[in-house]
C-alpha cells in the first residue's frame, strides 16, 4: 500500500469526489449542517435571541433533559405534546388507509380504457392536490361553518349537524356513550405518560374529522397519479393471462393487479406516514389547536412552543422525536410489506435444493 | 468491490470539509448578532412593526409615524404584520427585529425574561400612565414599556330586547343577583340572555368580582386556588344551569364571539370591549345597543383590561430615537387621534378624563380603568392561561370548576419556578 497506485484508474476516487463534491456541498450546508444545529438546539435552552452556539443563561447545553421532560417531568409540556401525539396518531390511522385506498380505487377508474372523458377525471381528480392547501382549508372553514353547506344539507335530510369547529368530543367516546359508557368510566382510569387512559381512547375530535376529510381529499389526487403511472407500467399479458384462467374482476384486482403494484403500494403509504405526521398548514388555518386542543400536531405544537413561547430547545425536540416516530413507523411498514415474507419451510427447503443443483452444475467458483 | 471502498484518506476529507462547513455556519454567530449593539447616532429609520385591527389602525399609525418623521427628521416605516407574534419571533431568532412593535401585555414576562426588551421606563418620569396598566408592563420592578393605550369589558345590552323583556334603566344590573334576575328575564326561546366568550379573559372578570385572580397582586404566588376565585366560577356556573348564560360556543348556532351572538340576535347581552364599536357600526348597524359598567360582585367591582405597549428591542440600534417616537405617539392628542380612527383608550389619566367627555356612550369602559386588571404578565404562562381556557370552556357542560382551578394553580406554580 506504501506506493501510490497510478495508472487509468489511479485516480478515479479524486475525480470521483471533486465531481461529487458540488451536491455534496449544496447538500451539507442546506440538508446536514441545519439538521446538525437543530439536534444541538434540541439539547440546550435557547430562548432564541442569542447565538445558540455561544453558551451563556440563553443558550445552555442542558444535554437530554427536553426529551425527558417531554416524555416524564409531570407538567403543561408534556401533557400537551402527549395530547397531540394522541391527536396525530387517530389521524394518521385514518387519513392513511383512506387516502391510499381512495387513490387506488380512483386510479382503477380512470385507467378504465373504456371511461369516456378520462383526461377530464384525471384532472379533475388532481385538482384538489395542485391547489394550495390554505385555500382549501379556508373554503373548508366556509363549508363546515355552523350554517355553511354541510350543515345545510343535514339539514335537508333531517339531521342537525354538529358545530364542527367547536366540538371537542372524541369519535371514539360518542361510540362509547352509545353504550352507556360515561364520562371517564372505571375501567379506563390508568395513565400513560400522565394522560388518562380515557383520554387516550378518545378518538379523533368531531373538528379533527373536517382535517382528516379535508387531507384526504386534497392528497387523494397525488397519490391516484402514481398509482396511475403503476398501473399503466403493468404488463398487459399478465392480464390477459389472468383473463385466459378465467379470474373475476375481484379475483384480478386482489390476486394479479395489487400484489404487482406492491411498489407504488409502499410509496404511497411511505408518503402517506411522513405527511400524515408532518401536518402544519391545516391546522394553522383551521383553529390552531382548538377545540380544547383536540387538533393540536406534534408539529404545530412544535412552531407554538418555539415561536411564541420562546422555547426553542423544547420545540426542536419535540421535532426529532416525531423524526423518530416517522422514522420508526417506516421501518416497520417496510418489514411488514418486505417482498418474500419468512418463506415457509418447504419453500426454504426446496429452494435450497434447486441452488445446490444450480452449484453442481457449474460448480463453485 | 474495490470501487466501493472508502480509503481512510478521502473520508478524512469529507469529514473535515464537512466540519468546516458546520464551523463556519456556526461561528461568528453573524447571523444571531451577538452582545447589544453600539447605537447610532443621527438621523435613523426606524421599523414599526403593528398587529393591526384594520385598515383604519395601518392608516393612523402610519400618519403619525410620518408626522413624527417630518418633525424629528427621521424616517420610521410602519409594517403592519399579519401574524405579530411569530414574526417578532422570528425577528428576535434572526437578529433583525423592529425597532419598535406592538407588545401585548401577555408576553412581556416572555420577552423580558430573555432580554428582547430595552425596558425605557425610567425614561418616561412624568408620564400620568394609569396605575393599572403601569403594573401591566412592569417586570421585576421595572417600567418595560410605554402602554399604548388600552381597553377594558363593558356590559352590552340590546335595549330593543331589555324593553320588550319589560325591563327599565332601574332593572340595569348593579350586582349578581341583579344580573341573574334580568338575565332570565331576557332568555326566551334562541335568545339567551348573557352570552360571553369562553375562556378566562371574559370569564375572568366573575373571578375578579368576587375578589379573586390567577396570580397574587405582586406576581410572586399563584392564587388559582383561592375560595374566590371558585366563587367566581360557580355563579357562572349557576347561571349556565339555569340557561341564562352560554359560552359563545354553547349557543345554537355557535357564535365566533360574544359580539357575534349579541349583533345576531342570539345574546341579550354579552361582554366585550372597546373593539365591539366597529362590529356594531359596520356589521350589524341595526342592534340598539347601551353600554354600563360590569355589575359588582361579593368584592365590589371588577372587569379585565387590554393592552399593547410600544415595545422597543434591545437590539435596536436607535434606543434613543425610538423613545423619542414612542413619547410623541403616546401624547394625549396623538392618544385621542388614534382613539378616533379605530376605537381604543388613552393610557394616561388625562388622556383618559378627555376620552369621557369626548365619548359619554363609552363611558363605562373608560370608567373601567380605575379598577381593571390587566392579564397575567409573566413568563411561560401562555401555555398555562391556554391549557385553562380549554379546561373553562366546559363547564357549561358540568365540568367540575374546583378541579381545573387546581390544575391552573399546578400549572401556573410551574411556569412561575421555571421563569
Amino acid at each position: 500500500m506504501a506506493k501510490r497506485k497510478t495508472g487509468i484508474h489511479g485516480r478515479e476516487g479524486i475525480a470521483g469526489w471533486v465531481f461529487t463534491a458540488p451536491a455534496m456541498i449544496i447538500l451539507g450546508v442546506f440538508l446536514f449542517v441545519p439538521i446538525a444545529m437543530a439536534l444541538w438546539v434540541s439539547m440546550t435552552n435557547w430562548t432564541g435571541n442569542v447565538d445558540p452556539f455561544g453558551g451563556g443563561p440563553n443558550a445552555t447545553f442542558v444535554g437530554t433533559k427536553n426529551y425527558t421532560a417531554l416524555f416524564l417531568q409531570d407538567g403543561l409540556a408534556r401533557s400537551n405534546f402527549m395530547q397531540s401525539l394522541g391527536n396525530t396518531f387517530y389521524y394518521v390511522l385514518l387519513v392513511v388507509p383512506l387516502q391510499t385506498a381512495m387513490s387506488l380505487l380512483l386510479a382503477l377508474i380512470v385507467n378504465e380504457k373504456f371511461l369516456r372523458g378520462k383526461s377530464f377525471f384525471r384532472t379533475a381528480f388532481y385538482f384538489p392536490s395542485v391547489t394550495s392547501s390554505i385555500a382549501i382549508s379556508t373554503v373548508f372553514l366556509f363549508l363546515f361553518s355552523n350554517t355553511g353547506a354541510v350543515n345545510g344539507l343535514l339539514k335537508v335530510v333531517g339531521i342537525d349537524g354538529p358545530e364542527w369547529f367547536s366540538d371537542s368530543r372524541g369519535l371514539l367516546h360518542l361510540f362509547f356513550g352509545l353504550f352507556g359508557a360515561g364520562e371517564n368510566p372505571g375501567w379506563a382510569q390508568g395513565q400513560i405518560f400522565g394522560r388518562p387512559l380515557w383520554d387516550w381512547l378518545s378518538g379523533p375530535s368531531v373538528a379533527m374529522c373536517v382535517i382528516i376529510f379535508l387531507a384526504v381529499w386534497t392528497t387523494t389526487g397525488t397519490f391516484m397519479l402514481m398509482f396511475l403511472a403503476a398501473l399503466q407500467d403493468l404488463p398487459v399479458e399478465v392480464d390477459e393471462a389472468a383473463m385466459l384462467d378465467g379470474v373475476s374482476p375481484w379475483q384480478k384486482l386482489r390476486l394479479v393487479t395489487i400484489p404487482m403494484l406492491k411498489p407504488a403500494l409502499f410509496l404511497v403509504i411511505t408518503l402517506g406516514i411522513i405527511g400524515t405526521w408532518q401536518v402544519f398548514d391545516q391546522i394553522y388555518v383551521m383553529g390552531k389547536g382548538s377545540p380544547a386542543g383536540t387538533t393540536m400536531t406534534p408539529a404545530f405544537l412544535s412552531y407554538k412552543t418555539s415561536f411564541t413561547s420562546n422555547a426553542w430547545g423544547s420545540g426542536a425536540a419535540m421535532a426529532f422525536i416525531v423524526f423518530l416516530i416517522i422514522v420508526i413507523l417506516t421501518w416497520a411498514q417496510r418489514r411488514l410489506m418486505r417482498e418474500d415474507k419468512s418463506p415457509g419451510l418447504l419453500h426454504r427447503a426446496v429452494r435450497a435444493a434447486r441452488l445446490a443443483q444450480a452449484n453442481g452444475r457449474t460448480g463453485p467458483k | 468491490m474495490r470501487t466501493r471502498t472508502i480509503r481512510p484518506g478521502s473520508a478524512a476529507l469529507v469529514l473535515g470539509a464537512c466540519g468546516a462547513l458546520v464551523l463556519s455556519a456556526c461561528g461568528g454567530g453573524s447571523g444571531f448578532g451577538g452582545a447589544a449593539k453600539n447605537q447610532a447616532t443621527g438621523p435613523a429609520k426606524l421599523t414599526i412593526m403593528i398587529g393591526s385591527s384594520g385598515d383604519s389602525e395601518t392608516n393612523a399609525v402610519k400618519a403619525a409615524a410620518a408626522a413624527w418623521s417630518k418633525q424629528s427628521g427621521n424616517t420610521a416605516k410602519v409594517i403592519a404584520a399579519s401574524d405579530l407574534g411569530q414574526q417578532l419571533g422570528q425577528g428576535f431568532a434572526g437578529g433583525t427585529p423592529p425597532d419598535l412593535f406592538y407588545a401585548d401585555a401577555t408576553r412581556i414576562g416572555d420577552f423580558a425574561k430573555v432580554g428582547n426588551l430595552y425596558p425605557y421606563g425610567d425614561q418616561l418620569k412624568g408620564a400620568d400612565y394609569l396605575p393599572s396598566l403601569v403594573k401591566t408592563f412592569t417586570y421585576k420592578d421595572k417600567l418595560q414599556c410605554a402602554p399604548k393605550d388600552y381597553s377594558t369589558l363593558a356590559l352590552l345590552i340590546n335595549t330593543d330586547m331589555w324593553a320588550a323583556a319589560g325591563l327599565t334603566d332601574a332593572d340595569i344590573p348593579k350586582d349578581w343577583a341583579g344580573l341573574e334576575t334580568a338575565a332570565k328575564k331576557l332568555t326566551k326561546g334562541k335568545v339567551t340572555g348573557l352570552v360571553i366568550g369562553n375562556a378566562i379573559d371574559r370569564g375572568g372578570v366573575f373571578m375578579r368580582q368576587s375578589g379573586g385572580w390567577v396570580v397574587s397582586a405582586d406576581g410572586k404566588t399563584m392564587t388559582a386556588d383561592s375560595a374566590q376565585n371558585l366563587a367566581g366560577l360557580q355563579q357562572m356556573q349557576k347561571m349556565m344551569t339555569a340557561g341564562s348564560l352560554k359560552f359563545n360556543t354553547d349557543t345554537r348556532p355557535a357564535a365566533g364571539w360574544g359580539g357575534e351572538a349579541f349583533g345576531k340576535g342570539t345574546a341579550a347581552m354579552t361582554i366585550e370591549g372597546n373593539w365591539i364599536r366597529g362590529a356594531l357600526t359596520k356589521d350589524y348597524p341595526t342592534i340598539k345597543t347601551k353600554i354600563v359598567e360590569l355589575p359588582a360582585g361579593p368584592a365590589g367591582k371588577g372587569t379585565l383590561m387590554f393592552s399593547n405597549c410600544w415595545g422597543i428591542a434591545a437590539k435596536s440600534t436607535h434606543h434613543a430615537q425610538a423613545v423619542d417616537l414612542v413619547k410623541y405617539l403616546t401624547s394625549i392628542d396623538q392618544q385621542l387621534a388614534f382613539s378616533k380612527a379605530f376605537g381604543p383608550m388613552p393610557s394616561t389619566v388625562a388622556g383618559n378624563t378627555r376620552f369621557k367627555t369626548l365619548y359619554p356612550q363609552d363611558a363605562a369602559f373608560a370608567a373601567g380603568g380605575a379598577y381593571g386588571q390587566g392579564p397575567v404578565n409573566l413568563p411561560g404562562f401562555d401555555p398555562v392561561i391556554a391549557a385553562f381556557g380549554s379546561k373553562l370552556a366546559t363547564l357549561g357542560k358540568g365540568a367540575d370548576p374546583k378541579a381545573m382551578l387546581a390544575e391552573l394553580q399546578k400549572n401556573g406554580t410551574a411556569a412561575i419556578a421555571a421563569g
